[in-house]
């Protein structure tokens, strides 16, 4: 056992139980090709635990019609149910009102509603819209098609050979033309945390709204929209544990009244002639057609089981692991780890002297561990450190120090075939 | 699955570390581009025909060990010999690497080539073991560009259809 090993055993008041939380997890306990799996494409995509698989079980079992339409008592229910989910999610990021959680398919929709729905009616020609070279593709490329359309121009922010965003430059890039700040909360390719809070308070003196992405953040660390003063804040439900099909879009009440609906269809009318159709009220009137509510009540469940656990004590875990890995690579000759920002969450994007990423993946994948392999869409990313690719250790709470261990002697095997 | 293991034979590693004609081939009567989008593979091949046979091939690029060692191997096969010969080889190779013929049951003219065999059960690898006989393809035929995401997609598509 290493030193950081012991220290983590030995801490004082840690109640954290690992084991028992992955004995909630069915789907760690698999095999693949006869290696216990370690699962280490957290980033991606987190595994579900029994207690959400259990609720989407009763959802399908005793409680599906459509929504917010008939009388019937199954209605009735799944209506309440769908609600209850959008209570919980309005409390775990401390929204100030429910109505100001949007239920989207994910956190790229999340962000193609704002864009559609506030950029396309207060963004025009020669306006500018501020991103961070640490952007994943779905924070850029919907803001280039609003430029494209609209001849507004896309300002990008600096980073460091850290990951880290510079600062100073940042601020610079305001002007009495910016019209939206949009930014990661923590890169997916490089576990950046930035510092959001800071950008939020320069946007906020010059009267400029801020879309956070908080894909790779919420399922690491408490999140508060209002601690935070963000105008957006979008984020996925399968990186929390919850299903796919399903994410949030925050927004401040204020300000989603002021925009225009994004799809348009049943739900999101009050009333509809060939004449004239009068919008309904927000958050329906952005949630046209039958929602994702299956989804949505799993992402629920994933929310209370989280809570459960703590969000605090979620995080420590996770940033042990961190660390552990992060010392474990440093010492290895011919790995380099690409960012190494001060302050990061659980994500370790690294390269191998002399072998590409994908041979790393597959590799890895032989001893049955996990991981991301690739360009993680964020060009611009591999662009600004001259790699066309990084493989990627994202870690989540159910992971543990041993399949650290795992990893490592996956990366030691793949020096060795390579040597 | 078959065992990736099967995959990184010393041949392959081999080729990867020491690719044989690799670099620029200026002249050259046709050469063309090949990228992978999904994993930033790239390489280029460059090809000299003197009437139907391949006198002169190299190729370059940055690519994984299996998409390195695949272009080395496949330039060693098809240097000296006739065009027809290539584009058996390249028809060959991507039914191999697609499961659609089995090499140790069926006639085929691979040889060495059937060290690739193993990528039919990695279907994420498929492309990298494929793309440089699609851009020779590409090159032969002239193609000026040509991408593991086009509509010649080996996954979809024959690779005859540049």
């Amino acid at each position: 056992m290493t030193a950081i090993q012991t220290a983590l055993k030995s801490r004082p008041g840690s109640a954290f139980d690992v084991e028992r939380i992955r004995a909630d997890f069915p789907i760690l306990k698999l095999r693949p090709g006869g290696k216990p799996l370690v699962y280490l494409d957290n980033a991606a995509s987190s595994q579900m635990p029994q207690q959400v698989i259990d609720r989407l079980v009763r959802y399908q079992t005793a409680q599906h019609a459509n929504i917010h339409r008939a009388v019937h008592t199954l209605s009735e229910i799944a209506t309440a149910e769908y609600e209850e989910a959008r209570r919980k999610l309005a409390r775990f990021i401390n929204a100030r009102e429910e109505r100001e959680v949007i239920f989207t398919s994910g956190t790229t929709e999340a962000i193609n509603l704002a864009m559609h729905a506030y950029g396309r009616k207060f963004i025009g020609a020669g306006d500018e819209i501020i991103l961070t070279t640490l952007e994943h593709h779905s924070n850029i490329v919907p803001w280039q098609m609003l430029a494209e359309e609209k001849g507004a121009r896309i300002r990008v922010a600096p980073i460091n050979d850290a990951g880290e965003l510079l600062i100073d430059e940042y601020e610079k890039l305001f002007n009495e033309r910016t019209r939206l700040v949009g930014v990661a909360h923590v890169s997916n390719a490089l576990g950046t945390v930035n510092p959001v809070k800071q950008i939020i308070a320069f946007a906020r003196a010059r009267g400029v709204p801020v879309l956070v992405d908080g894909a790779q953040a919420v399922p690491h660390m408490k999140v508060d929209v209002q601690d935070l003063d963000c105008d957006f804040y979008a984020f996925s439900g399968h990186k929390l544990c919850g299903p796919t099909g399903i994410g949030i879009l925050y927004g401040k009440a204020a300000l989603l009244e002021r925009m225009q609906p994004f799809k348009g269809g049943g739900d999101m009318i009050l009333s509809v002639t060939f004449e004239k159709t009068t919008y309904n009220v927000i958050p329906q009137k952005f949630e046209a057609g039958t929602p994702p509510i299956a989804a949505a009540i799993g992402l629920g469940a994933a929310i209370d089981y989280l809570s459960a656990i703590g969000m605090d004590a979620i995080a420590a875990h996770e940033l042990d692991l961190l660390d552990y890995a992060t010392e474990q690579l440093k010492r290895m000759p011919g790995v380099r780890i690409i960012g190494t920002a001060g302050e990061k969450a659980a994500v370790l994007s690294f390269a191998l002297d002399g072998v590409h990423p994908h041979d790393v993946g597959t590799l890895l994948n032989q001893d049955g561990v996990a991981v991301r392999t690739g360009h993680h869409c964020a060009q611009p990313v591999m662009q600004r450190f001259k790699v066309p690719a990084t493989s990627r250790a994202s870690f989540a709470f159910y992971n543990t120090m041993a399949e650290v261990d795992a990893l490592v002697a996956g990366i030691r095997n793949v020096q060795k075939v390579f040597s | 699955m078959a065992d990736p293991k099967s995959l990184y034979q010393e041949v392959i590693l081999d080729h990867n570390r020491k690719p044989r004609n690799y670099g620029a081939l200026a002249p050259a009567s046709h050469k063309a581009e090949g990228h992978n989008p999904l994993c930033g593979d790239h390489l280029s091949v460059a090809l000299n025909l003197e009437g139907e046979r391949i006198a002169a091939i190299a190729f370059q690029g940055e690519s994984c060990a299996i998409c390195k060692a695949s272009a080395s191997m496949m330039t060693a096969s098809v240097k000296g010999n006739t065009r027809q010969d290539a584009e058996t080889l390249i028809q060959e190779f991507r039914d191999m690497a697609t499961g659609q013929i089995d090499v140790d049951k069926q006639p085929h003219h691979l040889g060495r080539l059937t060290v690739f065999a193993g990528v039919r059960d990695l279907p994420t690898r498929v492309k990298c073991a494929i793309l440089p006989w699609h851009t020779l393809h590409a090159a032969l035929h002239s193609v000026a560009d040509t991408s593991t995401e086009s509509e010649n997609d080996p996954m979809h598509a024959p690779i005859g259809d540049a």
